[in-house]
């Protein structure tokens, strides 16, 4: 119960804090009112869907993101490249594929991550979301290397859940 | 005053490397969408706009807008299509495959029929 | 201000890219390349949104490109949602006891 208070506390502060930046007024009567009204409403709202919980509130875990995503933006930066020498090639030779990858054990929110940083890294896409795994569509065979998506999955999971525990 | 204007003129210069290459990266993306032959790779020609593209336009005009809350909206106008290009990509991708779209799957090859050749 | 110049040529091959993904848009052979070019072309405006707020120093453009994404996302999934369902009333609940009773292959 204590953690449920600590996460609503802080979810308050986020959104109150956005709410600051994006107006830009730092006290003007009615523009802060609206503001206080509508974080009270994203709360009241947030915690009768029973939503307060470490998921929403990622912010225990928002340092190991900030690595994982500055890995993944190098990996998106390369994978950019290969896309865009593949289409622009004059002559297009490209050899699509549909691979099916299986998941590592994680939670949701590790699992969600592999999904959405494969379908971000162009070249891949994550087509569907099954029991046991993936299935993915490539531009390229070059693209479909099982040993990467799964070095991917290992990284996203010790991203979202912590350490390499 | 120098000091501080070479440090304008590196930021500036910078800022206008990262946007004219994310701009060829949009063009590219948008070349690549006519060009390829079915749906599902079309995908990731738009993935190349939607994530290099926008993103190094969006950190060009950070580095120009110096420090203010325009900054700050800019920052979360890419850390919002960051985190939604992956999701609309997907939603796509999975309404087309579950509605029966077949993707191609052998080599591709001819230069003939850039827009046909969707296997619907 | 040369800047004003790289803002001016971004916002133009920007265009550009809008104007290939609309061709695009009316060839498109299926429904989901449609969706697909609505979804880049929205990407584009606020892209091109943001280039033109920095050129004419109107901050207040950021604004409108920051709404016109979230607009932009939230089309994009209630277009794909329609021609799923042919409805948007169905809730989140029936669409998954629907899959349930019809064994995966809706639409």
């Amino acid at each position: 119960m204590g953690r449920g208070l600590l996460y609503g506390v802080i979810l308050t502060l986020v959104l109150a804090v956005l709410w600051l930046l994006l107006s830009g007024m730092w006290w003007h009567g009615i523009i802060t009112g609206l503001g206080a009204a509508s974080v009270i409403m994203s709360i009241y709202m947030t915690a009768r869907f029973g939503l307060i919980d470490g998921e929403t509130v990622p912010f225990k875990s928002i340092l190991r993101f900030a690595r994982y995503w500055l890995w993944l933006g190098g990996e998106i930066f390369k994978a950019n490249i290969e896309v865009v020498k593949l289409a622009l090639s004059p002559k297009l030779n490209i050899k699509p594929v549909i691979t099916h990858v299986g998941v590592s054990e994680g939670s949701d929110l590790a699992r969600t991550t592999y999904a959405n940083s494969i379908t971000l890294t162009p070249g891949t896409v994550t087509v569907e979301v099954e029991e046991g795994g993936f299935l993915i569509h490539a531009l390229d065979e070059s693209f479909a290397d099982t040993e990467a998506f799964i070095d991917m999955g290992k990284r996203a999971t010790a991203a979202a859940d912590g350490g390499a525990s | 005053m120098s000091v501080g204007f070479f440090i304008e003129l590196g930021l500036d210069l910078a800022s206008a490397a990262l946007m004219l290459t994310g701009a060829v990266f949009v063009l590219a993306g948008a070349l690549g969408m006519l060009r390829l032959p079915d749906f599902y790779t079309r995908l990731h020609a738009a993935g190349v706009t939607d994530t290099l593209g926008a993103e190094m336009i969006i950190i060009g005009l950070m580095l120009q807008s110096g420090w203010s809350l325009v900054t700050v909206k800019l920052a979360l106008l890419g850390l919002f299509v960051f985190l939604t290009s992956p999701t609309a990509t997907h939603a796509t991708a999975n309404a087309a495959y579950k509605s029966g779209l077949k993707p191609i799957l052998q080599r591709f090859n001819p230069r003939a029929s850039d827009d046909e050749g969707g296997a619907s | 201000m040369w800047m004003t110049f790289v803002d001016f040529a971004v916002a133009g091959m920007v265009a550009i890219g809008m104007a290939l993904i609309l061709a695009r848009l009316f060839v498109g052979p299926t429904l989901y390349d449609r969706v697909l070019a609505v979804n880049a072309f929205g990407t584009k405006t606020v892209l091109f949104l943001v280039v033109f707020a920095m050129m004419v120093g109107e901050p207040a453009a950021i604004d409108i490109a920051l709404l016109y994404a979230l607009m932009n996302f939230i089309a994009t999934i209630a277009i794909l949602k329609f021609f799923r369902y042919r409805s948007l009333e169905v809730a989140l609940s029936q669409m998954a006891l629907r899959r349930a009773l019809d064994g995966e292959d809706d639409a």
